[in-house]
């Protein structure tokens, strides 16, 4: 292959630039992959601001590869809140031998999430360290970091492309964690153009081998604004092992405040 | 006491009955057995037993949750000691939460503190000790609770107006002094006796990554003092009049949980001061598995010293100790760990396991060894033969 000598590559570089600079001043400006990746996750948040409070119930499926299931019982409530992550209390009622134990998480945008455990038979409240992110919530195949509150900066965004899965047109995005003790080198998430739902989430472990596989199912819209999937479902590709959350009874705005996030309020929610 | 307990209990039940569906039952029922390696020191005392214990709970919530009342009754039947079984009242507790305060009046349990191998700083409900030798089991105590919540921390003022005096082994049982405790005839410092109204108040915050608690108690003491009996044939608890402060701090400091609990007690004619300091530090995902092991070590002092009749178990004592939590669908854990006197060469191990069957039954599995306990002085030499296990199976409902 002969090689251009160097009048005619200065002359393609050129015509290159030229073309470049045409091209964006026809697209208003030019965008990055990163920049197009966190507008998608900011617009995301965005559509999803102002809900205040919610609370709803939630039961875990636990399946391992032989098939056996286990299931736990939980009401989970959270409260938005403004320039911050947001405070979750989730309350146990099944296995009834842990029932009472509720968890308390306020969790910060990139400074580690402060948790508190309450043990029911003790009437302990135990501060938890945030190092847990990765560990297995529940004896589930999700992980504490999934459940948490997904705040834009917890993430560094890469647009990767358009796909279509399910009938419907999603941005795929790349989102590498910022937050410290993450099990995942990345995820590769789908949301959907219309809604900016996520659709699917692909974990890659710190190894970067394929993990989990999540898909969000059956979306309802409350308060003609907030989408909430009724079924998160997730495998395990490496241990074949599977969950299946179901949310019911979502009510958004219920009049819950910080009152009903304090230490004090561990011991009298059931 | 006893009828008061039943009257009360029987108003409870129709009250609950009333309330209808929106009551809700739940509880446990266990089936106990103690296995211990040596002869028994003592030559009343059996060598091994058994036990079934029930703790039902019923919970009624109204006025937008933001009142309930709640009956927590506890029963054990041993088959050996006659005064491990018994019947307590662990809670019947009403509660009413407002915004920026929460009134509780009852009976009911708190839980003061932060570290593991002994709880200092936790005073207000006195030791069930004939159900475990690590003080974490409490008879329910009277008391009207007022919680005042604002932005600079958590007020807590108790009325506490009848006291509960320390259950302890009998004749036949093991883990008992090697004088048995003359259950009828406690001596109280104070002429009020157990009608004498004791009286505590905390302040506890969050501020970031610390947790700090302030608190002190001012009335009868928890823990008793021994002197024989007149005719030398038991011992009797002496319970004197006290007050304590204590402070109990956590932090977060990078990966590591820091943990203190320090108190200054003051007896009469005496003051001493105690505290337990340590740390945990979580390892996560061990050998790539999702199983946790957290590494505990706590320091204790007691600045009586060892020489003093009343000296404490945990004057100059190290704990160390593992804590495996599987995470996986059983929620099993367990936890070994030993308190290693650094005065001489005493060493408490203990290994508690647990794990669930199924969806509704728990095995526990928990083992103490009383080793090279030589010192006639040490509050444990009377336990050096009691070396056990204990296994309890129960179901939840």
């Amino acid at each position: 292959m002969p090689q251009p000598n160097m009048c005619h590559k200065k002359r393609y570089h050129l015509f290159i630039a030229l073309g470049l600079y045409l091209l964006s001043t026809a697209l208003g400006q030019a965008q990055t992959a990163e920049e197009k990746g966190l507008s998608i996750a900011q617009e995301a948040d965005q559509r999803d601001l102002g809900f205040s409070d919610y609370q709803a119930d939630m039961i875990m499926e636990l399946r391992n590869r032989h098939g056996e299931k286990s299931t736990r019982h939980l009401h989970i409530s959270g409260l938005e809140v403004d320039n911050d992550g947001d405070k979750t209390l989730s309350l146990f009622k099944q296995p009834k031998d842990i029932k009472g134990t509720a968890m308390l998480t306020h969790s910060h945008k990139l400074d580690p999430d402060d948790q508190w455990l309450y043990l029911p038979a003790l009437k302990r409240v135990k501060r938890i360290s945030s190092r847990n992110k990765s560990g297995p919530f529940m004896g589930s195949e999700f992980a504490f970091e999934d459940l948490g509150s997904q705040e834009v900066e917890k993430y560094k965004y890469k647009y990767l492309r358009d796909e279509t899965i399910d009938g419907l047109n999603c941005f795929v995005v790349e989102r590498t964690p910022q937050y410290k003790h993450s099990g995942y080198q990345r995820q590769i998430a789908w949301y959907d153009k219309t809604e900016y739902r996520l659709i699917k989430i692909v974990f890659y472990d710190r190894k970067n081998s394929l993990l989990k596989t999540l898909t969000y199912q059956d979306y309802h819209q409350y308060l003609n604004k907030y989408w909430r999937a009724n079924i998160m479902d997730i495998e395990n590709h490496q241990t074949q092992k599977g969950t299946t959350v179901t949310w019911s009874n979502y009510q958004f705005r219920t009049g819950l405040t910080e009152r009903n996030f304090d230490r004090s309020s561990l011991k009298r929610a059931r | 006491m006893r009828q008061l307990s039943l009257l009360i209990g029987t108003l409870v039940l129709l009250f609950f009955f009333n309330a209808g569906t929106t009551a809700e039952l739940s509880g446990h029922v266990g089936l106990e057995a103690r296995y211990f390696a040596h002869a028994p020191l003592f030559a009343e005392q059996k060598h091994h037993n058994a036990s079934i214990n029930i703790e039902p709970e019923i919970a009624h919530q109204w006025d937008d949750g933001r009142q309930s009342l709640v009956f927590t009754p506890f029963a054990r039947l041993d088959n050996v000691d006659t005064k491990r079984s018994h019947f307590d009242i662990r809670e019947l507790l009403w509660t009413k939460a407002a915004d920026e305060w929460e009134l509780q009046v009852g009976i009911g349990k708190v839980f003061w503190g932060v570290t593991e191998s002994q709880h200092l700083v936790d005073i207000i409900n006195q030791t069930d000790f004939v159900e475990n030798t690590d003080g974490e089991d409490k008879l329910g105590q009277p008391m009207v609770n007022l919680t005042w919540i604002k932005d600079w921390g958590t007020l807590n003022f108790f009325v506490l107006p009848s006291f509960r005096e320390r259950t302890f082994p009998g004749n036949k049982g093991r883990l008992r002094p090697s004088i048995p405790v003359d259950h009828a005839h406690a001596i109280y410092q104070s002429s009020q006796k157990e009608r004498h109204i004791d009286w505590a108040a905390r302040w506890f915050h969050s501020i970031g990554d610390w947790d700090i608690g302030l608190s002190h108690f001012s009335g009868t003491s928890r823990d008793p003092q021994f002197q024989p009996s007149e005719d030398s044939q038991h011992l009797q608890a002496v319970y004197h009049q006290i007050s304590q402060t204590g402070l109990d701090v956590q932090a977060i400091i990078g990966d590591w949980l820091v943990k203190l609990e320090l108190i200054s007690r003051q007896l009469p004619g005496k003051q001493y001061t105690a505290f337990t300091t340590g740390f945990e530090y979580t390892l996560v995902g061990i050998f790539q598995s999702d199983a946790d092991l957290g590494v505990i070590a706590e320091y204790s002092f007691d600045d009586r010293g060892n020489k003093n009749p009343f000296r404490s178990a945990f004057q100059n004592d190290l704990m160390a100790g593992m804590r495996l939590v599987l995470n996986d669908i059983q929620s099993s854990e367990i936890l070994f760990g030993g308190i290693f006197d650094l005065d001489d060469e005493a060493v408490l191990y203990t290994l508690e396991g647990s794990r669930r069957l199924g969806e509704a039954w728990k095995l526990t599995v928990e083992t103490r060894i009383f080793s090279n306990i030589t010192k006639t002085t040490d509050p444990l030499y009377s336990l050096r033969s009691d070396d056990h296990l204990l296994i309890n199976l129960a179901w939840f409902f």
